[in-house]
């Protein structure tokens, strides 16, 4: 039996209501008014489609950190960079790198679900071990564009395998069809898109619905017999006529989760299907079906499994771990949206040092420390002689990670004067249990609710923009955690 | 055991320009402002130096690497000039090397000069510069502010202080070197400003407001140093010697192991201990006269009190309150106005400081003078409190 092993995602924290961006856009497109309900997920300053793939990732595996990956597949159209493998960033955050296969899938909104059914197919009952799966996207879209209600940012991950299957994958099928609703070209930030009703007629529902009776048919699965079906558009009434057309009941569509998060992209499918997986049943059909100049479809049944293995927070821990947000001049500023004063602070040169970086790949994106072999002392960074004043010890520290293991603030400040996207920046000394420290940035961090003795969890964030190279570094942050919040 | 430096070495002249935003000088300018004034104070020829130190911290931004600079700027007769850097104690090391130079025999007469050119940067506070390739891979993005901030919330956790009261305590730091620096004209800063002003100042770095920061200027400071016995055979009299030069630099054990509480400086209590130790103090409450502390942020003064063994372990809001530290307490503070009122143009600070002590003891500290001081300390402290370097200097009359 081959099919998922595992599941999680990632929502950032931060929803912008809709209604601020209405409210700032519609004097100049007054259609923005109609959609303004609900919020949709941002991402903060410094997130972007690889930090929450790591997030996604990570929310999947749990306590196992990954143990047993044979590969990562990672499906997203907004990746941070065209020539470095991203998935291969993921790999290194999670301490992976090593004996593994890394993938970028690219280029269309089925990126997340072709991600998929290229793992599934990978899978050799012969040989141990999963794939990873990861889907992530972090759209863009001009101010005042309908796209900025309709987005949302966020990610979804997957193990796949034959151990452990908790959704068996029944059949899958996929059309190509160079089917342009909207592209973005070379060195376009942002999509160009043709009319809707010319996208929903000719596109969605001549394209989806025969895709979808064909992998039906596949599975030898009746359309009565499917208990939920995936097939997000951002055009209303597309999903619901994509049912009818295949015979389901559009009561068996999932939740698009389009009032709380909107369409992140690529990943929307599998987030739908990683936070619908949360309440599945044994025996229960799962219809996955996605769309971009062609489409793609999968079929799964849960097993007696599927109760067995929970992500940590899942789609639904981090809808509930949410921020409102009504500032939409603070979205336009972290998109880049606007043309803003930033302060002689802001021009400090970024460049990094790739040759150091490689020499503390592990240290840097997989917070991998120290502990030493004499002392026991746990340490960050790892270093020649031991950092116990006690011990002092040369050469006796094996790698440590230390980016699952909870910390406290011990010290900290909130800084108007360091520039940050998003002042003041918070940073302190944090405490892991157990041993180690560091002085940390804060993400995620809110004015007025840091304290000392409040629990952290590490997050993998940029650090910096290298704006002058295209260059991004990454680094992990501490994020406090809200008393309200379960994660 | 060594024996120290205590009465090796005494000061033959000092020089300090003018503090402040020096939009007219260069750092050449201010090396030459300061150096004026310490050759005539030592009544010698400048030929007669045999070896300098130039202490300087962001060269990068003024005066560029090596001692070049002070050669040039003093046309130095091709002596030895060395460049010296660490952090805001890079005055402090200036001085140091000089005096170890004339302790050692190797030279009889030896100059320390200490410059910062700062405001060429065009924005409010100290600039920003590179911390290293690894480094700024990892190292928190933080400010002078938000890092020295971290000692109040460690401070409150651990003492069991109310915000409010440690603010107050912070802010009666900043009123009373307002007083101090207004009496003196080589300050920056010469405003007196009360304690609302203080308490409702926008705010920079939680818990740290606009004036719980020192300014931010141009300066340069110097002293020339010798032996004694040269010193008096030119006809000194009342000799101010050094009675203790200590240094102790942190080597990551408040950074990254758990024994540090993060409340106060590691290195200061190292340092003063030995300082204490070398000039022979045994209560240094009772013996020091004065002390000039690195009052960069109103809460690094207020724990350095403690970590000197000024004030007891958690006392310094009460000695700080009670005015202790006032111009007219027990141990005035900051006399001069402090880095709060001169600045901190870095490579100059430490040489500030004993020049104000200089002054004090030969009784010229004009409108500021304090009544016979006999010791007096200095404390300099750069990076961060979790990883620094601190230097604590104390000077004297020859026999005090």
């Amino acid at each position: 039996m081959i099919g998922l092993t595992g599941f999680g995602g990632y929502i950032p924290r931060l929803r912008l209501a809709r209604q601020a961006i209405a409210e700032a856009n519609g004097w100049i497109q007054p259609g923005l008014r109609g959609l303004a309900r609900g919020e949709r997920s941002i991402c903060n300053w410094d997130e972007d489609s690889v930090t929450m793939a790591v997030e996604a990732a990570r929310d999947c595996l749990g306590e196992d950190g990954g143990a047993g990956l044979r590969a990562i597949y990672l499906g997203s159209t907004t990746l941070p960079f065209q020539d470095r493998q991203n998935a291969g960033i993921v790999a290194a955050a999670l301490n992976l790198d090593g004996d593994l296969s890394t993938m970028d899938v690219t280029s269309s909104q089925r990126a997340g679900t072709t991600a998929l059914a290229a793992a599934l197919d990978a899978v050799d009952e012969s040989e141990p071990g999963h794939i990873l799966v990861l889907a992530s996207d972090a759209r863009r879209a001009r101010a005042a564009a309908q796209q900025e209600m309709i987005f949302g940012d966020g990610a979804a991950a997957f193990t796949v395998g034959h151990d452990g299957v908790l959704a068996e994958l029944l059949a899958r099928h996929s059309v190509a069809v160079d089917f342009v609703d909207h592209y973005r070209g070379e060195n376009r930030p942002y999509d160009y898109t043709w009319e809707e009703r010319w996208i929903r007629d000719e596109g969605f529902l001549k394209i989806m619905p025969k895709a979808v009776t064909q992998a039906l048919d596949k599975a030898g699965v009746a359309p009565a017999e499917v208990d939920l079906l995936i097939a997000p558009s951002s055009l209303r009434g597309v999903p619901a006529k994509i049912a009818k057309a295949v015979d389901i009941d559009p009561a068996r569509l999932g939740d698009d989760l389009q009032g709380a998060v909107g369409q992140t992209g690529c990943a929307h499918p599998l987030v739908m299907l990683s936070h619908a997986l949360e309440d599945g049943a044994p025996g229960q059909v799962m219809v996955v079906a996605s769309f971009g100049q062609g489409c793609d479809v999968l079929v799964f049944r849960a097993t007696e499994a599927i109760g067995d293995r929970r992500p940590a927070l899942g789609i639904s821990g981090h809808l509930a771990r949410r921020r409102g947000e009504t500032n939409y001049n603070k979205f336009m500023a972290f998109n880049d949206l606007v043309v803003q004063e930033k302060g002689m602070r802001a021009e400090l040169d970024n460049q990094t040092a790739l040759t150091q970086l490689y020499r503390r790949r592990d240290m840097l994106l997989g917070l991998v420390g120290g502990e030493c072999q004499v002392c026991g002392t746990r340490q960050f960074p790892r270093s020649r002689v031991c950092v116990n004043p006690n011990c002092n010890a040369t050469n006796t520290q094996q790698p440590f990670p230390f980016s699952g293991i909870p910390a406290s603030i011990m010290t900290w400040s909130a800084d108007h004067l360091t520039y940050c996207p998003d002042p003041p920046l918070h940073y302190g000394m944090i405490q892991f249990e157990g041993g180690g420290r560091f002085l940390a940035n804060f993400t995620d961090a809110d004015v007025g609710k840091v304290g000392v003795g409040q629990t952290v969890r590490m997050m993998f964030r940029v650090k910096d923009f290298d704006n002058q190279r295209g260059f991004r570094r990454y680094f992990w942050k501490a994020a406090p955690q809200q008393t309200s919040e379960e994660a | 055991m060594a024996s120290g430096i205590k009465d090796k070495v005494a000061i033959l002249g000092m020089g300090c320009s003018k503090f402040g935003e020096r939009w007219d000088c260069d750092a050449e300018d201010l090396m030459v402002e300061a150096f004026e004034e310490c050759i005539a104070d030592a009544g010698i020829d400048f030929k007669e130096i045999q070896a300098a130190w130039l202490g300087t911290a962001i060269e990068e931004i003024h005066v560029g690497k090596g001692g070049i600079p002070l050669a040039f700027a003093l046309r130095l007769p091709y002596i030895p000039v060395t460049r010296v850097e660490n952090f805001c104690a890079s005055g402090s090391e200036a001085l140091r090397g000089a005096v170890y130079a004339v302790a050692s025999g190797a030279c009889d007469i030896a100059l320390a000069l200490g410059v910062e050119k700062l405001k060429d940067t065009g924005y409010g506070g100290l600039p920003q510069r590179s911390r290293g390739a690894l480094n700024s891979m990892w190292w928190a993005n933080y400010s002078a502010p938000g890092s020295f901030a971290q000692l109040a919330s460690a401070y409150r956790a651990k003492h069991g202080i109310d915000p409010a009261e440690l603010k107050r305590a912070m802010a009666h730091i900043s009123v009373k070197s307002h007083d101090n620096g207004a009496k003196n004209p080589k300050a920056h800063l010469r405003n007196r400003i009360d304690i609302d002003k203080v308490l409702n100042a926008p705010m920079v770095a939680e818990p740290l407001g606009l004036f719980d920061c020192c300014g931010v200027s141009d300066g340069a400071a110097c002293a020339i140093v010798t032996t004694p016995e040269i010193a008096r055979g030119l006809g000194k009299k009342d000799l101010i010697t050094i009675k203790a030069l200590q240094l102790s630099v942190s080597n990551g054990t408040e950074a990254g192991h758990n024994s540090w509480d993060g409340s106060h400086f590691m290195t200061a209590r190292i340092a003063s201990k030995r300082a204490y130790e070398e000039a022979g103090i045994e209560n240094p409450r009772q013996q020091i006269s004065l002390a000039e502390v690195h009052d960069c942020f109103s809460i690094t003064e207020l724990v350095t009190m403690e970590d000197l063994y000024l004030s007891p372990e958690g006392g310094a809001v009460k000695d700080v309150l009670d005015g202790f530290y006032d111009s007219d307490g027990g141990l005035p503070c900051q006399i001069d106005g402090g880095l709060k009122c001169f600045g901190h143009p870095i490579g100059s600070s430490g040489l500030r400081m004993i020049y104000e002590l200089y002054l004090q003891m030969q009784g010229r500290a004009g409108e500021r003078q304090t009544a016979d001081p006999k010791l007096g300390l200095t404390h300099n402290l750069g990076g961060a409190p979790h990883q620094n370097v601190c230097s604590v200097a104390i000077i004297g009359r020859e026999g005090a």
